[in-house]
C-alpha cells in the first residue's frame, strides 16, 4: 500500500480547473485554502518576471539610455518616479475593487488582499514623493510647489495612511475592515484628480509619458527602459501583494484545519485528511 | 533597432551622472533599499506567523 493510496484530498485541496471557464475559477479561488496552495505555483513566474524586467530597464535606463538634452542626467530619476508613481494609483483602485468585493459579496480573500496591499502601495506613494522631489531640485529648482499633482499625491498618501490606521482601530477585525473599505471606495475621488492634475491646473509637473493615443514623447532608447520598469514594477508589485496576502491568509485562518494540518509536525493526526507523504511542505516557500 | 550606445565614456563619469549624482543615486537608492526591504520584512512576518501557529499546535497536543 503506498502512502499516496489512502489520503484522498480535501475538496479544498483541488486545485486543478474541473470546470472551465473565469468565474468557476474566480469563484474556487476565493476560498483561502484553495488560493493558499494555488498561488505558490505563481510567485516563481511572477519573480522570474519582476527580476528579468527590473535588471534589464535599470540597465538599459542607467547606462544606455541618452542624457536628455535639457535635464542631462537627473532624468533618469523618471525609470523609479513613473513606476512607483504608476503602481501608488494602480494599487489604490486594487484596493477599491477589493472594497466593493468585500462590502457587497462578502469575499473575505478580497479584504485580505487589502490589507496585504496598502503598505506596499503607501510606499510606492512615499517613493514616488521622494523621487519627484529629488528630481525637482535640480529641475525646478525647488523640492517642494503646492500645485495640483504634487498636493493630490500628497493626499493619497493619507488616504493610505488613513486606510491601514483605520483597519487596526476597531475591537472587530470586521468593523476595521468594513470602515478601511469604505474609505478605500470615497478615496477613489482622488484617482482621476491625479490623472488629470496636470491638464486642470497649470504646474511645473510634466504631462504622461505614456498614454493610449499617442506615441512617448521621447525617443525609443529613453521609452523602452521606462516600459520595463513599468512592467517589472507591476510583477514585484504582484509577487509581494501575493505574498503578503498568503500571510495574512495564514493568519486569519490559523484555527482551520487545512492550516493545522499544513503545519502539524504530527499531521497524521487525522487520518485520511493528510497522510506525511502527502502533506504540503511550506519550506522554502515564500 | 540596434542597441543604443553606453551614455557614458568611464565608469567615473557613470557614477558622477554629469553631476547629478546626489539626485539620482538617492532617488534610485532610497527605491531599491525600500523594494528590498518589503521583500525581506515579509519574509520574516511570514516566518514568525507560521512559528507562532506551530507553537500554538505543539501545545494543544502536549496538553491533550
Amino acid at each position: 500500500m503506498t502512502a499516496d493510496s489512502d489520503s484522498p484530498q480535501a475538496p479544498a485541496r483541488k486545485v486543478r480547473p474541473r470546470k472551465g471557464g473565469l468565474w468557476p475559477w474566480l469563484h474556487r479561488m476565493g476560498a483561502p485554502a484553495t488560493f493558499f496552495t494555488a498561488s505558490r505555483r505563481w510567485l516563481p513566474w511572477l519573480w522570474a518576471l519582476a527580476i528579468i524586467a527590473v535588471v534589464a530597464g535599470s540597465v538599459w535606463g542607467l547606462a544606455f539610455a541618452p542624457a536628455d538634452y535639457q535635464q542631462g542626467n537627473s532624468f533618469r530619476i523618471i525609470y523609479v518616479h513613473v513606476p512607483a508613481a504608476i503602481l501608488a494609483q494602480s494599487c489604490f483602485m486594487l484596493l477599491a475593487v477589493c472594497a466593493l468585493l468585500f462590502l457587497v459579496w462578502k469575499i473575505k480573500l478580497a479584504d485580505m488582499v487589502a490589507t496585504a496591499a496598502a503598505p506596499v502601495g503607501a510606499l510606492m506613494t512615499a517613493l514616488a514623493l521622494f523621487s519627484g522631489s529629488v528630481w525637482g531640485i535640480p529641475t525646478w529648482g525647488t523640492w517642494w510647489i503646492w500645485d495640483a499633482r504634487l498636493t493630490s499625491m500628497l493626499i493619497q498618501l493619507f488616504l493610505y495612511l488613513g486606510v491601514i490606521v483605520l483597519r487596526g482601530s476597531f475591537a472587530s477585525r470586521d468593523s476595521g475592515s468594513r470602515a478601511a473599505s469604505i474609505l478605500a471606495l470615497v478615496g477613489m475621488v482622488n484617482i482621476p484628480i491625479i490623472k488629470y492634475s496636470v491638464d486642470w491646473w497649470s504646474t511645473l509637473h510634466q504631462p504622461a509619458t505614456f498614454t493610449l493615443s499617442e506615441a512617448p514623447p521621447m525617443p525609443a532608447s529613453m521609452w523602452i527602459p521606462l516600459l520595463l520598469m513599468v512592467i517589472g514594477f507591476y510583477a514585484l508589485f504582484g509577487a509581494l501583494v501575493l505574498m503578503r496576502t498568503r500571510v495574512e491568509v495564514l493568519r486569519r485562518e490559523s484555527r482551520k484545519q487545512w492550516v493545522r494540518d499544513l503545519l502539524s509536525p504530527h499531521s497524521d493526526s487525522r487520518p485520511g485528511q493528510n497522510s506525511p507523504a502527502g502533506s504540503v511542505s511550506t519550506e522554502g516557500d515564500h | 533597432m540596434s542597441l543604443p550606445d553606453v551614455a557614458f565614456s568611464s565608469v567615473s563619469e557613470f557614477f558622477a551622472m554629469g553631476g547629478h549624482a546626489l539626485y539620482v543615486w538617492s532617488a534610485w537608492g532610497l527605491t531599491a533599499t525600500c523594494l528590498a526591504g518589503l521583500v525581506i520584512a515579509t519574509r520574516l512576518s511570514r516566518r514568525a506567523v507560521e512559528a507562532d501557529i506551530r507553537r500554538r499546535l505543539r501545545r494543544e497536543s502536549a496538553r491533550s
